[in-house]
């Protein structure tokens, strides 16, 4: 069996006396998009952000190929400089963009290559303009985040990510703020990146996404994660009942 | 009234005005980066600091610049602090404004969306990499027109220097008055220059907030 490009073991998250994440096992494998799906609260931006340690977890192991995040081993953390570096190579999208608004599109994907990469401007500009294109917005570059749509404000900060060159890619609900109309062009891109072999781990309420990209989908549950498998068995065949139950209230409510 | 005064002494309130706003260019720029050091250090200094700071703010913020530039030009020197009467008043208007530039400055960090210094940290950035890119740059926008205000406020405060012997405006305009005893003449200038001075920060100040707010404001 081929290594995991994540490996989630026994994880345990509290918030105070809340506990968010319950012995969370999961394996992400290389090269394959990864859904999470669950009702509201379940956990999975709690677990998502625990992959890159944005979000501290207390017990339990998260390894990136194989090297543990955010410990340098259980119990002792891990210094600023290491997991600065680890992140570099984890790109993240949020729900909300969270693109800097001072700075153009093309001045928000730099950033990172600059001030990260260490690479000159020039050099970081052009390789900027590239993810840029990649993402369609070759022609708004110029822009600042306030003169884009939603929808081109998520694809600037797909591209602000994959600029980075990472191995890993998170999202957290990238579509969830955007109109109707918009959430088929940010699809497309992850589309493309997942095509291109892109190791992803989505949050999304976007069954459609889920069940045509994902090559597995988790389904979580109060801090549980309650199964994992391909789409075709979690979203049309669910053994668990909670599963089922979660799924017919998608259903319902998105039926009319 | 009698304006041929101002003959003899509009020299030396010019001068005045000068040494005005001299101080309160000084007084501000120097406060601002007290404030603003005061600010980072509450932000990101170990929580002893934070009380220690808060405890700063409350004292200065609490007694009157009058008594603390007292306490500064005629006590310093029991402690070995001996200062001419413009340097001490510089280093007290720095010391009193530093807490309410500091409190500023807290609020406009406050406003910057934590997802966005979170973005910064997902990519790999180092803190003070983020402070200065992020942090600070929006920080200080939502921080500007309370920072301007302020700084008017400011404008305000260094008549008190006259009490040190800072030949400031109030300084010059006192000297005339008692010479004189041209009072309503001699307070009229100040009121003219004091509201020609705010008159432009005002003025400046806004057209600096247009011009940096620019790209933020979604077009509607
Ligand atoms: N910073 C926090 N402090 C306290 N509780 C938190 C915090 N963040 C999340 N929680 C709690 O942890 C639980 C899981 O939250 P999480 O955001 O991971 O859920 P989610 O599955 O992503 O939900 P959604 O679909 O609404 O985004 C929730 O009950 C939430 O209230
Ligand atoms: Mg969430």
């Amino acid at each position: 069996m081929q290594a995991s490009a994540v490996d989630i073991r026994k994880v345990n998250k509290y918030y105070g006396p809340f506990h968010a994440l319950k012995d969370v096992d999961l394996a992400i494998p290389p090269g394959k998009v990864t859904c999470l799906i669950g009702p509201s609260g379940s956990g999975k931006s709690t677990l998502l952000r625990c992959i890159n340690f944005l979000e501290e977890y207390d017990s339990g192991e998260i390894r990136i190929d194989g090297q543990l995040i955010g410990y340098e081993a259980p119990g002792r953390k891990m210094s600023g400089r290491k997991l600065r570096e680890m992140r570099r190579s984890i790109g993240m999208v949020f729900q909300q963009f969270n693109l800097w608004p001072h700075m153009t599109a093309l001045g928000n994907v730099a950033e990172g290559l600059v001030r990260v990469r260490g690479l000159s401007k020039a050099e970081a500009q052009a390789r900027a303009a590239e993810a840029l294109a990649k993402v369609g917005l070759a022609d708004k570059m110029g822009n600042h985040p306030a003169r884009l749509s939603g929808g081109q404000q998520q694809r600037v900060a797909i591209a602000r990510a994959i600029a980075m060159e990472p191995r890993l890619m998170l999202f957290d609900e990238p579509t969830s703020a955007l109109d109707p109309e918009l959430v088929g062009e940010v699809l497309n891109v992850m589309k493309t990146l997942a095509g291109e072999g892109m190791t992803m781990v989505v949050v999304t309420h976007e069954m459609g996404f889920a069940a045509h990209v994902a090559d597995q989908v988790a389904f979580m549950e109060k801090g549980e994660l309650v199964g994992v498998d391909s789409p075709g068995r979690i979203l049309h065949h669910p053994e668990d009942p909670r599963i089922q139950g979660f799924l017919r209230t998608y259903h319902e409510r998105n039926s009319f | 009234m009698e304006w041929s005064i101002l003959e003899q002494y509009g020299p030396a309130l010019l001068r005045g005005f000068g040494v005005t706003v001299l101080c309160w260019i000084l007084g501000t720029i120097f406060g601002m980066a007290l404030g603003l050091v005061i600010a980072l250090m509450q932000r990101y200094g170990p929580r002893w600091l934070g009380w220690i700071i808060q405890a700063y703010i409350e004292v200065i913020r609490g007694t009157p610049f009058l008594v603390q530039l007292f306490v500064l030009y005629y006590g310093g020197p029991l402690v070995g602090l001996r200062l001419d009467a413009l340097p001490a008043g510089l280093l007290g208007l720095t010391i009193y404004g530093s807490p309410y530039f500091a409190e500023i400055f807290r609020s406009g960090f406050r406003a910057v969306p934590h997802g966005q210094i979170e973005a910064a940290r997902a990519i790999g950035m180092a803190e003070p990499t983020i402070v200065r890119r992020v942090l600070l740059p929006l920080g200080l926008v939502s921080a500007l027109p309370a920072l301007v205000n302020f700084s008017i406020i400011l404008t305000k405060e260094t008549v008190i220097l006259s009490i040190i012997t800072v030949p400031e405006l109030m300084y010059q305009v006192s000297r005339m008055s008692t010479e004189t005893f041209r009072y309503l003449e001699a307070n009229l200038v100040l009121a003219l220059f004091f509201w020609a001075l705010v008159e432009t920060i005002s003025r400046v100040g806004r057209r600096f907030e247009a011009r940096i707010t620019k790209h933020l404001i979604e077009r509607t």
